[in-house]
């Protein structure tokens, strides 16, 4: 079915007003508008790596998940825990325990610090095990939650407390880790990285793929945050956007090994446009510091290219 | 035992966190100009908060009890018919 805007704000939101993220926070919207690529009538489980997300959704006694099952877990377990009920309800239903003619879906979410650094056992395991879940991830670059550290999935230069900019370091000193092609490298069914940027048709249509794709699926999202990239709140889609026209972050799904890249910008831009907004950059705008942004772009585009030769050769 | 709480003080109620009011946090506050508004939903699925409502196709409210007053409902709007104000207005 094509893409609706109208029919999508109709269907039930499975997160509920009065959580305590921050003004302006991106991983609300991803939470909300990939459960509401799940028909009506499915039901979900929900398991939550710590981060933002986890302790801002479920203060006690308060919970803002709602029309789903949830399950507040601990750091490295998300992947685990939600893999244990899949196998789980795959016996009871196998059994007759259940009702055979209403469907469950199991998703996991979780921040960057709890899928590339601290839950990435877990997930890598979860995945090799082929259970049938969905891992998505919102990725906003650092520990935002306890005052942004540095996690692998921090881009190379950004400035954090724990990576200052400064006379020593040049903000943080790696270049990031990429999670989709970790996930693409354990051979799962699909694989997909999205941003928020339009009418979110990227962002739902990825997530009903995913979700409704037998097997384990991984979705790996953009999350900006206002706080800790240092952009005002209300620019979220303009800094998606610019992520996604400079190629930063590219968007494109894997399914069966077959690279598609689902937007190509008509324009790339160069990379300056997506770090000059946020004042984790701006340390690279510097006189003499020019080389951070000739290297910060030249790992940018040979990911693009090596993107596009990936898409040629895959579906030949 | 009270039956607001379960086993182990489990919480019974789903998203009961709409009890919980995080509208006085904000510092500029939406206004809906409806005569410039299409409908076009843009704005709907980008709300943090879940509080810009819609019935039938048509925007409905914006909930204030619960914005935080973060803008971008203002700035995705193609029509330019959310504007922000300062909350003394």
């Amino acid at each position: 079915m094509a893409y609706n805007l109208k029919e999508m704000v109709n269907k039930k939101s499975r997160l509920a007003s009065g959580h305590r993220m921050c003004a302006g926070c991106g991983a609300p919207l991803i939470v909300r508008n990939s459960l509401r690529a799940l028909k009506d009538e499915d039901h979900a489980v929900i398991s939550c790596a710590t981060g933002c997300l986890e302790v801002s959704t479920c203060i006690y006694p308060y919970t803002s998940w709602k029309d789903c099952s949830f399950l507040h877990t601990a750091f490295e377990c998300a992947s685990a825990c939600a893999s244990g009920a899949s196998k789980t309800y795959e016996k009871l239903k196998r059994e007759n325990k259940l009702p055979q003619d209403k469907d469950t879906k199991f998703i996991a979410f979780g921040g960057d610090g709890g899928t590339y650094d601290i839950g990435l056992q877990s997930l890598s395991g979860a995945m090799e095990r082929r259970t049938d879940m969905t891992y998505i991830c919102y990725d906003n670059g650092a520990y935002m939650n306890t005052g942004t550290q540095r996690s692998s999935s921090t881009p190379h230069f950004a400035d954090t407390t724990t990576s200052p900019a400064g006379k020593v370091i040049p903000g943080k000193v790696q270049p990031r880790k990429d999670l989709a092609e970790i996930m693409i490298a354990h051979n799962i069914p699909y694989v997909a990285q999205t941003a928020l940027i339009g009418n979110m048709k990227d962002l739902y249509e990825k997530a009903e793929k995913a979700i409704y794709t037998e097997g384990p699926t991984c979705v790996v999202a953009l999350s900006p945050c206002p706080r800790g990239w240092g952009y005002p709140t209300e620019d979220l889609q303009k800094i998606s956007k610019l992520a996604v026209d400079t190629c930063f972050w590219p968007l494109y799904e894997v399914e069966n090994g077959k690279y598609h890249i689902t937007y190509k910008p008509a324009k790339k831009l160069p990379v300056e446009e997506f770090l000059r907004p946020q004042k984790r950059f701006k340390h690279m705008f510097k006189e003499g510091n020019e080389w951070m942004i000739e290297q910060f772009q030249k790992e940018v585009d040979k990911k693009w290219e090596y993107l596009l030769m990936m898409e040629e050769i895959t579906n030949k | 035992m009270s039956k607001e709480f379960g086993r182990g003080a489990t919480i019974l109620k789903s998203g009961n966190s709409c009890e919980f009011y995080t509208g006085d946090w904000k510092v500029q506050y939406p206004d809906h100009l409806k005569d410039k508004c299409k409908n076009c939903m843009m704005c709907v699925p980008y709300c943090p908060e879940d509080c810009i409502k819609q019935k039938d196709g048509i925007l409905d409210k914006i909930d204030l009890d619960y914005c935080k007053g973060c803008g971008i409902c203002a700035n995705v709007c193609p029509f330019n018919a959310i504007e922000m104000k300062h909350k003394d207005e």
